[in-house]
């Protein structure tokens, strides 16, 4: 597998939130993802990007193009050093529905991607990583 | 195992003429693939095996030294495969080079036994190894296409009719998987949109079996109407499937269900405001008062 | 300061989001349209959201507390429009927005709050076209 091009965008205002979002759906839609793709990957990359901001206290988004035998994809990082997460398995069951939960969208981003990891430990920072293949 | 790799150089030529021979009597699908063609990829082939075994030795095929064949058998796998050739002609194109490689290591080593066994196993463990990742390879490709395939043919397979304005029906013929469903969804809702329809009936007299995973991917589709602003009427319910679903305890409290597409329109037709009435210069036969069931 | 337009039309206030919305502009929006509210008395809330392209959970709270607000001050919100893709994400997500109406478009969505399109001024007779 093989990065064909990578960017990387701080995220350090709420503007830079947007900048991400864009940014996403600009590679998305030069990749030819599907409508309905784009959408759901620029969704969980606004998700992430505002985890990281508003949760992890700023941090940065890197955005990869990938390429493996005959299917290419996009992948985001999402990194912070802020205060972690203790119970990663929490925060991925949400209680999304009802606006109640941690508020981390992480386990609803989780269904919108192929590949999703995350790695955080607490007073370090976290890191999380999501793919989509088209 | 330089030894290996030296014997095949020297003798380069000739294998790859005896290999090429032997697969002409055999797999070569002239058909399908050009003379030339096959001699470059038998000639690009061999060279990489060559540096495969001088850079990362025999056994381990997954080493950098080995990426060049790797990468060179996974192209060709992907591309017979789209050809059309056979998993079994595709390996053989592999396998067949044992013979030739083998005719030469013998006839250089046939002085020393212990070496000699030594090097046809190393041949052996090396083309086998190449062997599984050409069908490797020809697997995911003849996978992606098939995917490709059902694809298109779930796009044909899932109409959206327009019964009135602002009403649709959506008949599904089949299983309903979580790939069907997105497929489902998408050209539902786009329709809704383009037709500004209050209302989608989905017809699920054809689908064989509703179980909690059917049950959830309709659900999801019914949510993503009602975000939009339409409403989704479940028709097709079969006795089986309403004892199913009410054993699995599958919770359809928010959906309207009727037994059947013509329940179903009048429904929608009540609820979008609408009366069918039947006019009164209409010739009514003095036997149907008999015979009809329902008055519309 | 940029700020997403309310418009008012008699007791209904009108909201067509077009941008992406950087977080601060959606709760300038959740403050202006209680604001609103309060000052015209309004009793209907229609945000159209067919130029929006995104909708993350953020911005699906913001909808379902603008509703939610609404209501407590005596308003009824319809929100209109949503793309067919945007619909299909905000379930995968598992935000099914309760609480909020929905309508296709514009007059759907004021036929729900005023039970008659601003565009109909009515005949009188509801027959006339099955």
């Amino acid at each position: 597998m093989s990065v064909l091009k990578r960017e990387v965008l701080p995220l350090k205002t709420s503007n830079d939130v947007v900048l991400a979002r864009q940014k996403v759906r600009q590679w998305a839609v030069e990749l030819r993802f599907s409508l309905v793709d784009q959408t759901k990957l620029v969704t969980a990359a606004s998700e992430l990007a505002r985890n990281a901001l508003d949760h992890g206290k700023g941090g940065s988004m890197t955005i990869e193009l990938l390429s493996e035998k005959a299917k290419s994809g996009l992948r985001l990082i999402f990194e912070d050093q802020g205060p972690g997460i203790p119970d990663i398995e929490l925060a991925l069951k949400d209680g999304f529905t009802s606006g109640s939960g941690m508020g981390l969208g992480l386990g609803g981003s989780k269904r919108l991607v192929n590949e999703f990891s995350i790695e955080s430990e607490v007073g370090k920072g976290t890191r999380i990583t999501i793919a989509r293949w088209k | 195992m330089n030894e290996l790799a030296e014997i095949i150089s020297r003798n380069e030529d000739r294998i790859r003429a005896e290999w090429i021979r032997d697969m002409s009597k055999t797999v070569q699908r002239a058909d399908l693939i050009g003379k030339a063609e096959l001699d470059e990829q038998c000639r690009a082939l061999l060279s990489a095996v060559v540096q495969g075994v001088k850079t990362s030795g025999p056994t381990d095929i997954s080493a950098a030294g080995w990426s060049a064949a790797r990468e060179l058998l996974q192209d060709i796998a992907a591309s017979r495969a789209r050809q059309g050739f056979s998993s079994v002609e595709v390996a053989t194109f592999v396998l067949s080079l044992k013979q030739p490689m083998f005719a030469s290591i013998r006839e250089e080593l046939s002085a020393n036994q212990d070496k000699l066994l030594d090097t046809i196993w190393a041949a052996t463990e090396v083309l086998d190894r190449l062997a599984l990742v050409t069908t490797e390879a020809f697997q995911a490709t003849r996978e992606e296409l098939i995917s490709r395939q059902q694809q298109e043919l779930l796009e044909l397979s899932t109409p959206v009719v327009k019964l009135w304005d602002g009403i649709l029906a959506l008949p599904i013929i089949g299983t309903l998987d979580s790939a069907r469903t997105q497929v489902v969804m998408e050209n539902l809702l786009q329709t809704v949109v383009a037709t500004n329809s209050k209302y989608a009936i989905i017809d699920i007299t054809g689908v064989p079996t509703v179980d909690t995973l059917v049950a959830q991917h309709l659900l999801k589709t019914i949510t993503a109407a009602r975000l939009m602003g339409a409403e989704c009427i479940i028709s097709g319910v079969r006795p089986q499937i309403a004892q199913t679903i009410v054993h699995l305890g599958i919770n359809l409290e928010d959906v309207v269900t009727k037994a059947n597409l013509s329940d179903a329109f009048a429904l929608a037709l009540t609820k979008s405001g609408r009366a069918v009435v039947r006019l009164a210069s209409a010739k009514v036969s003095p036997i149907s008062n008999f015979l009809s069931k329902r008055e519309e | 300061m940029e700020r997403i337009p309310v418009l008012r039309m008699g007791t209904l206030l009108l909201i067509s989001i077009q941008v992406d919305m950087h977080d601060k502009l959606a709760m300038q929006l959740q403050d202006d349209v209680t604001q609103r509210i309060s000052e015209w008395g309004s009793t209907g809330v229609l945000i159209d959201i067919s130029s929006l392209e995104i909708v993350d959970s953020f911005i699906g709270r913001m909808l379902a507390n603008i509703a939610a607000m609404s209501r407590v001050l005596g308003a009824e919100t319809v929100v209109v429009g949503m793309q067919p893709a945007v619909a299909i994400t905000l379930v995968e997500l598992g935000m099914s927005l309760p609480g909020v109406r929905t309508a296709l478009s514009v007059e759907a969505g004021m036929e729900l709050l005023f039970g008659a399109t601003a565009l109909n001024f009515g005949t009188g007779d509801e027959r006339t076209e099955a």
